[in-house]
């Protein structure tokens, strides 16, 4: 089996799907000649041509709006937005269109459109190029969010949303783009908007995504030191989110901690911990727990391992959680 | 390498260093002055060579280096006085130390220890822009304010003020900046629209964005454009001042196009070798902004050797001063940035302010780190 960073398995992925399907296109600042700020794309242009790969405009209205117009025609974009923080001036085409047509045209007119977005902190960047808009996107009726964790979902979710008939936002963990990990390239994938368990265990679930996957089996590994059994489920799926596998768990543990890096106020963590006072509230031993970025715009670098949720702060909750 | 037909830009300065007519722009200032146009672009060159030199020891998180637009910032900005307000994008850093913004302080924001840290205000200088072209409204609408304030078309010159907003030839394919030009030309706002095209918007080139020259895209929305020489300081200041004339006298927009060339990196995080010749950069080296101003200023006298090694040594300084301030620059506080989220923060937000000095005070003695073992385990699971 292969081993390949996130990075390399995303270019990978993309890769398999150019080669699977000629109606595949992919567009976006710096995604052609340079293969994108983060080498996502690299060499793509080369190997598939100009047409396929297309370096677009500085605009990102502009990147989104006509990735519907070829989206109509039949074909399939997947588009780049260079980071997180310059994902708005496309919302409105995201929000108000993309996410719409299928609604508008009474099912008629599908939308096989993914915007592949860089996010998250952590790597001490200036702002905007740290940004977790996850929520805004997941809180818009018509769009499926994903993100991955891992490179093995980094090649096989790319490539199940590139096949996918629905408007999908993908969120790529960019602190973890080179992380190392196996990839077996023929194996059966799992399904697209399934959430995993990562590692099992009986007293605690944390649930997470994207690059807080890591730090929370960083956590449940060292809570585990402590005597605790802790359970980690990887969302995968934002939207929609697949309670099954969060409700099982909880309904199994009885205590559970939502972490993310976005912002606390409306982020998923409201939208779980909602979900499971209803669906587990006889199994739960203690309230539902959020660890997350504050309710500020992201600082700058500096303080940035004080704003993101880190082990210790996980940890810190699990221990609240625990003596509930 | 698409180099113009010189015919097509103003310019009133060879890269020879000879003074050249163009019957339409006349730089009318003193050797004094270009003298001084000098100092400030070396300057400018030596705390931007030092702040990459920063980034890469690791001591900023980026840099987006200046070198070779010199010319294009220095001569725009000495085209402007108060109650002028000036909005620039991230590279303008020439501009920003003309106005008095402390070199120390601006190396804040790219080492993670503040946001964008000058007076805004003090500085007639409004905060960088990092989301590319935004900053072409707040532009438009300022000078749509200094309008309405009964700043524009006084018959005493002095009484009167502009805008003028920085931006690269790739933020011209942006919404905002189009609607920019659609505003500013409804409302005849006394803005400056001052685009350096430096040929690249990161990997990819002017082409892609524009199909005619940049300036000729003015005439579609109603308002003049030129195209200047930007490695020729004397015309950037002449044709800059020419069109913030005009938006003072209350005649509207013009878009200024300085013709000009990154010869850095995009930042210190961009490799260009990937997507531009070394034949092209050494092309565009030929056409240094700072040398042909060395070269007539010598020529006409009006500096010598002793005053080349003077301003040399000037530089040397400075680059201490930076050096040593940005290591020195204070370390913030997360609680800091809680303080200006907003105006009356409310509740929810103060008590997470105090959860969280709550939870750092829990750490008066370090937390263990994580056993080393454990990466291989994480490892594993994942
Ligand atoms: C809205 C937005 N999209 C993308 C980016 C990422 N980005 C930063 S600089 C840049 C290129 C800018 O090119 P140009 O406008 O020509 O200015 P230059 O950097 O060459 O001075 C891009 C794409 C951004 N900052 N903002």
């Amino acid at each position: 089996m292969p081993t390949m960073t996130l990075a390399k398995a995303l270019n990978a992925g993309l890769r398999r799907a150019l080669e699977a399907d000629p109606k595949v296109l992919l567009a976006g600042e710096d995604i052609g000649k340079l293969g994108g700020v983060f080498r996502i794309t690299e060499h793509l242009q080369r190997d598939f041509g100009p047409d396929r790969v297309i370096d677009s405009p500085l605009a990102e209205s502009g990147i989104l709006g006509t990735a519907i117009g070829l989206a109509l025609r039949g074909y399939r974009p997947v588009v780049e937005i260079q980071f997180d923080g310059f994902v708005y001036p496309a919302y409105d085409q995201i929000v108000s269109q993309l996410s719409r047509f299928y609604f508008r045209s009474h099912g008629r007119l599908k939308m096989p459109v993914v915007v592949r977005i860089p996010y998250g902190g952590g790597i001490g960047a200036i702002e905007h190029h740290s940004e977790s808009p996850e929520a805004y996107f997941a809180h818009t009726p018509g769009l499926k969010v994903v993100t991955c964790s891992n490179p093995v979902d980094g090649y096989w979710m790319m490539q199940q949303a590139i096949a996918s008939n629905n408007p999908i936002i993908f969120f790529e963990p960019k602190r973890r783009y080179h992380e190392k990990g196996e990839v077996d390239t023929e194996a059966e994938p799992m399904p697209l908007f399934q959430a995993r368990v990562v590692k099992p265990g009986d007293d605690l679930t944390l649930i997470t995504y994207g690059p807080m996957v890591r730090t929370c089996v960083e956590a449940a590994i060292a809570a585990g030191e402590e005597g605790h059994d802790i359970e980690v489920v990887d969302l995968r799926s934002l939207s929609p989110l697949d309670m099954a596998t969060v409700t099982e768990s909880v309904t199994k543990t009885g205590r559970a901690i939502v972490v993310h890096e976005a912002a606390m106020t409306l982020g998923m963590g409201a939208e779980i911990a909602a979900r499971l006072q209803q669906d587990c509230f006889y199994s739960l031993q203690a309230p539902v727990l959020r660890v997350t970025g504050y309710d500020i715009p992201y600082p700058p670098s500096r303080v940035e391992s004080s704003f993101l949720p880190d082990l210790d702060r996980v940890l810190d909750a699990v221990d609240r959680s625990m003596a509930f | 390498m698409s180099e113009p037909a010189v015919d097509d830009f103003v310019q009133l300065l060879t890269p020879d260093g000879e003074r050249v007519q163009h019957p339409e722009f006349d730089f009318a200032g003193s050797d004094d002055e270009i003298a001084g146009y000098l100092r400030e672009m070396v300057l400018a060159r030596r705390f931007d060579s030092e702040a990459t030199a920063l980034q890469r020891k690791g001591e900023l998180g980026l840099w987006p280096p200046a070198l070779g637009q010199e010319a294009a910032q220095v001569g725009s900005v000495n085209a402007t006085r108060l109650p002028d307000h000036v909005f620039p994008s991230y590279r303008e850093h020439a501009v920003a130390l003309h106005l008095g913004v402390d070199p120390v302080e601006m190396l804040g924001t790219f080492r993670g220890t503040a946001m964008v840290p000058w007076d805004t205000a003090a500085m007639g200088l409004h905060l960088y822009s990092f989301v590319i072209g935004t900053q072409t409204l707040h532009a438009t609408g300022y000078a749509m304010g200094l309008q309405r304030d009964g700043l524009v078309g006084n018959p005493e010159p002095a009484d009167n003020g502009a805008v003028i907003v920085y931006f690269g030839d790739g933020a011209t394919s942006q919404g905002d900046v189009n609607e920019a030009f659609i505003f500013a030309a409804s409302y005849t706002a006394p803005v400056v629209f001052f685009c350096q095209n430096n040929q690249y918007a990161i990997s990819e080139p002017i082409a892609l964005q524009s199909k005619i020259p940049l300036y000729r895209r003015a005439s579609g929305f109603g308002f003049p454009g030129v195209r200047v020489d930007g490695n020729d300081v004397l015309a950037v200041q002449a044709v800059t001042a020419s069109a913030m004339q005009r938006a003072r006298r209350g005649e509207g927009p013009t878009l200024v196009e300085a013709y000009t060339y990154r010869m850095g990196a995009h930042t210190t995080s961009d490799d260009p070798t990937k997507y531009r010749s070394r034949d092209e950069t050494d092309a565009w080296r030929a056409r240094d902004p700072i040398s042909r101003v060395q070269t007539y200023l010598l020529s006409a006298g009006a500096i010598d050797q002793a005053w080349l090694d003077a301003l040399d040594a000037e530089s040397e300084e400075l680059a201490v001063r930076v050096r040593e301030g940005c290591l020195a620059l204070r370390e913030p506080k997360l609680e800091e940035f809680f303080e200006h989220t907003v105006i009356d923060p409310g509740e929810v937000l103060l008590e997470q302010r105090d959860e969280y000095l709550e939870y750092e005070a829990g750490f008066a003695d370090e937390g263990e780190p994580v056993p080393s073992e454990t990466h291989e385990r994480v490892q594993e699971a994942l």
